[in-house]
């Protein structure tokens, strides 16, 4: 797996490890098949996706279209759209409540995704979840979870079912791996550490993916977590293999995912990812930043993932101006048709204050229905 | 030396709901030595809502300290803090958060001078934001004191202003047992007169907001606010309510809810929580049980839709206790709907 290179001289912030300490990173392998470029068009394109839907919600929550807490995923797009790439469509994942990028980069329509946001019936849960819970069953998408470590026994409770569904009750080898993402914050979080025992223990396929962008609020990594610079060191305490994994680059996401995947599908076992990256804005909408300075940022705003996967297409002739151009007028078209058709999706209506509460009718609870997005769809 | 005192008599400078918290946290920590603030982001940050603002820096950071986002763990090493004669505040960001640390907050710090046969006491504050009405969602908006107000050996204080606020404060951080400090998140800009020393309001005294004739409105924290816009409401229609601000859940001063109700006949609770065993399930019975006779009708009660908290602004807003609904349970009560 890859090894993040050491930090020069020009690049002085590293908000990961203290620079020259080694990490129990299993070394790099350097294996890299080049990747079909039309995929890597793909991939360029949801990224941009993400990030101009992630601009546009943060406009909507200024207008007060949107409401509650609003946590901005740009920085990090390789990762969600890299891990998506490296697994099947139906690998079951779960994260924590920075989760639009996840949602889209799943398959769900960003106008289900923004509909949720504004609180509308379209939306992926009706309006009732709000940004925080995006959930998606036809994209095997069990949620965006709001408590810190919450989701991560959660996912390590996907690949139980996942390999009990294969070998106990098909009585075939495991085929689906589970993926659990958590922000490094929620490595203190005891919840992470019991969930890493069972995996551990009861041999599940599940890939803990800590999208550790090196800050949880306004706490750094190293002042919230011990061995904050070598955090597989607490994987591998509980007999689970560790991979540090560049998540500001989706080639390095994809290649290194798959791989890890893979190994975890075939062995039946966990793994744990220290996924580096950034979070570009605040926390959430209300974070002044004063935790971190401004040359900081810059050094990892010019780092950006996005110019670094359209540097790798342009520098081999795989992406024209024009065809990037087309491709962001798309992406234009598309939030702002997710937009207007959010406006116009009607308020739910109080009957779906009682709804959902039980699958049953059964006393003021008026049983359960599907969100728009899934009506009229086969769910298996 | 401070005094029991209405402090809306004495003072004549306007503050903040979170100052007024603050005031009172600072003014303790100059006293005794023996109280810190603990919690997340409650230093460097200054606080997610800015209670905490300053004190890192007049206390530095072996008294006010940030944790990592580890509720279990720093509610447990808090508490054994306290057993060892220590008085700590932990700030839960949120409430809803605390659900992590139930295990130390509810089986260990209420039973533990119980459990040790009195050699244990547990002199600690949790304290933090409670309450939904943020459009914070299902797991974001919990109204704990539904919950908590179940268990013996805690005091649960929820004040409603500013005023209450510091008093309530200063009280709780003295109290020689755990007592739950519910803050809610929407008011922590309401200005009000707060006294600048430090002055104690007692536990288990209601305050009346309101005096009316016509229905007693019993209420805790903010959905206070709530009774006292019904009332204004309700006066137009000729309705004279008097409205009850608890201030603490445990210990509940039902002296002076059936002393009010004794001369209304009429009671509303109105109570943030879920109806289920609820705060306002016990005000009703033990108003039924004390008033039996003096009632003109049941108990009504004004609670949060029984059903999780939904994020969709319309939604929030009808599961919520509004002044609306409670207007409208005041007049089914006085049979006028
Ligand atoms: C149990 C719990 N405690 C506290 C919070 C408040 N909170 C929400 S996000 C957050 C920081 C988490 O940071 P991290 O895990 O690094 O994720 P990131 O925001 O960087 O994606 C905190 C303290 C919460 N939601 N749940
Ligand atoms: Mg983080």
């Amino acid at each position: 797996m890859s090894m993040l290179s050491e930090p020069s001289t020009s690049r002085p912030f590293d908000v990961h490890g203290k620079p020259g300490e080694r990490t129990s990173a299993p070394a790099a392998t350097g294996r890299r098949d080049p990747v079909d470029p039309a995929l890597c068009r793909q991939w360029l394109r949801d990224m941009l996706l993400i990030r101009e839907f992630e601009n546009r919600c943060m406009q909507q929550y200024q207008d007060k279209k949107i409401g509650g807490f609003c946590h901005i995923y740009i920085g990090q797009e390789a990762i969600a759209v890299g891990c998506t790439a490296a697994v099947r469509p139906n690998d079951p994942i779960v994260t924590a409540y920075r989760d639009h990028g996840h949602a889209l980069a799943r398959g769900m329509a960003a106008r289900h995704c923004m509909a949720e946001m504004f609180g509308k019936i379209g939306g992926c849960a009706k309006g009732k979840g709000g940004s925080m819970h995006m959930f998606d069953r036809e994209h095997h998408l069990y949620g965006g979870h709001g408590i810190v470590g919450a989701q991560i026994p959660l996912g390590v409770g996907l690949a139980f079912a996942c390999k009990y569904m294969d070998e106990v009750i098909d009585g075939r080898p495991n085929s689906r791996v589970a993926l659990a993402f958590l922000g490094d914050g929620a490595l203190n979080q005891g919840s992470m550490h019991e969930a890493m025992n069972l995996a551990g223990l009861l041999d599940l396929p599940c890939v803990i993916i800590c999208e550790n962008n090196g800050y949880s609020m306004g706490t750094s990594i190293h002042r919230g977590t011990t061995m904050g610079h070598d955090i597989i060191s607490k994987a591998i305490g509980y007999g689970i293999d560790g991979y540090v994994v560049d998540g500001m680059d989706v080639l390095s996401v994809y290649h290194d995912m798959s791989a890890i995947v893979e190994k975890c599908r075939r062995e039946s076992r966990p793994a744990f990812v220290d996924m580096r990256c950034y979070r570009f804005k605040g926390h959430s909408m209300s974070d002044p930043r004063k935790y971190r300075t401004p040359e900081e940022e810059h050094q990892y705003a010019s780092d950006d993932p996005i110019g670094r996967l359209k540097l790798h297409l342009e520098e081999r002739g795989e992406l024209s101006e024009a065809a990037l151009k087309e491709m962001q007028k798309e992406i234009r078209d598309e939030v702002r048709e997710a937009i207007a058709w959010s406006e116009s999706s009607p308020e739910p209506p109080m009957s779906e204050l009682y709804h959902d509460v039980f699958v049953e009718p059964h006393g003021p609870y008026n049983g359960t229905s599907l969100p728009q997005m899934l009506q009229g769809k086969d769910l298996r | 030396m401070s005094t029991a005192i209405d402090p809306t008599m004495t003072a004549t400078r306007e503050i903040e709901f979170r100052d007024a918290l603050r005031e009172a946290m600072s003014q303790e920590m100059r006293r005794d030595p023996r109280v810190f603030l603990l919690g997340e982001e409650v230093a460097h940050y200054n606080g997610a809502y800015k209670v905490s603002k300053g004190m890192l820096d007049e206390f530095g950071p072996r008294r006010i300290i940030d944790t990592p986002i580890s509720e279990s763990g720093f509610a447990g090493m808090a508490i054994g803090a306290a057993m060892m004669g220590l008085r700590p505040i932990v700030e839960f960001m949120s409430w809803s958060f605390s659900l992590v640390a139930a295990d130390p907050i509810l089986n260990n710090a209420p039973k533990m001078l119980y459990m040790s046969g009195g050699q244990f006491g547990c002199p600690i504050v949790f304290r933090g934001n409670d309450g939904a009405g943020g459009q914070l969602g299902s797991t974001h908006s919990w109204c704990v004191e539904g919950l908590y107000s179940n268990v013996p050996g805690l005091k649960l204080a929820i004040p409603s202003c500013p005023e209450d606020a510091k008093g309530l404060m200063t009280t709780a951080i003295r109290d020689d047992d755990p007592v739950f400090f519910l803050e809610s998140e929407r008011v922590l800009g309401m200005k009000g007169h707060v006294p600048e020393g430090d002055y104690l309001i007692p536990f288990g005294q209601a305050k009346v907001r309101r005096e009316g004739t016509d229905c007693t409105l019993v209420s805790f924290g903010r959905p206070v606010n709530f009774c006292l816009d019904a009332a204004a409401e309700l006066a137009k229609e000729g309705i004279s309510c008097e409205v009850l601000d608890m201030r603490t859940i445990r210990p509940l001063d039902i002296d002076s809810i059936v002393r009010s109700v004794r001369k209304t006949n009429y009671c509303v609770v109105v109570d943030q929580s879920w109806s289920f065993g609820s705060p306002g399930s016990e005000v009703a019975s033990q108003v039924h049980q004390h008033c039996f006779d003096d009632l003109d009708n049941f108990v009504h009660r004004v609670h949060s839709a029984d059903v999780p908290t939904p994020y969709a602004f319309n939604l929030e807003q009808e599961y919520l206790p509004n002044a609306r609904r409670i207007c409208e349970a005041v007049r089914s009560c006085l049979y006028r709907a």
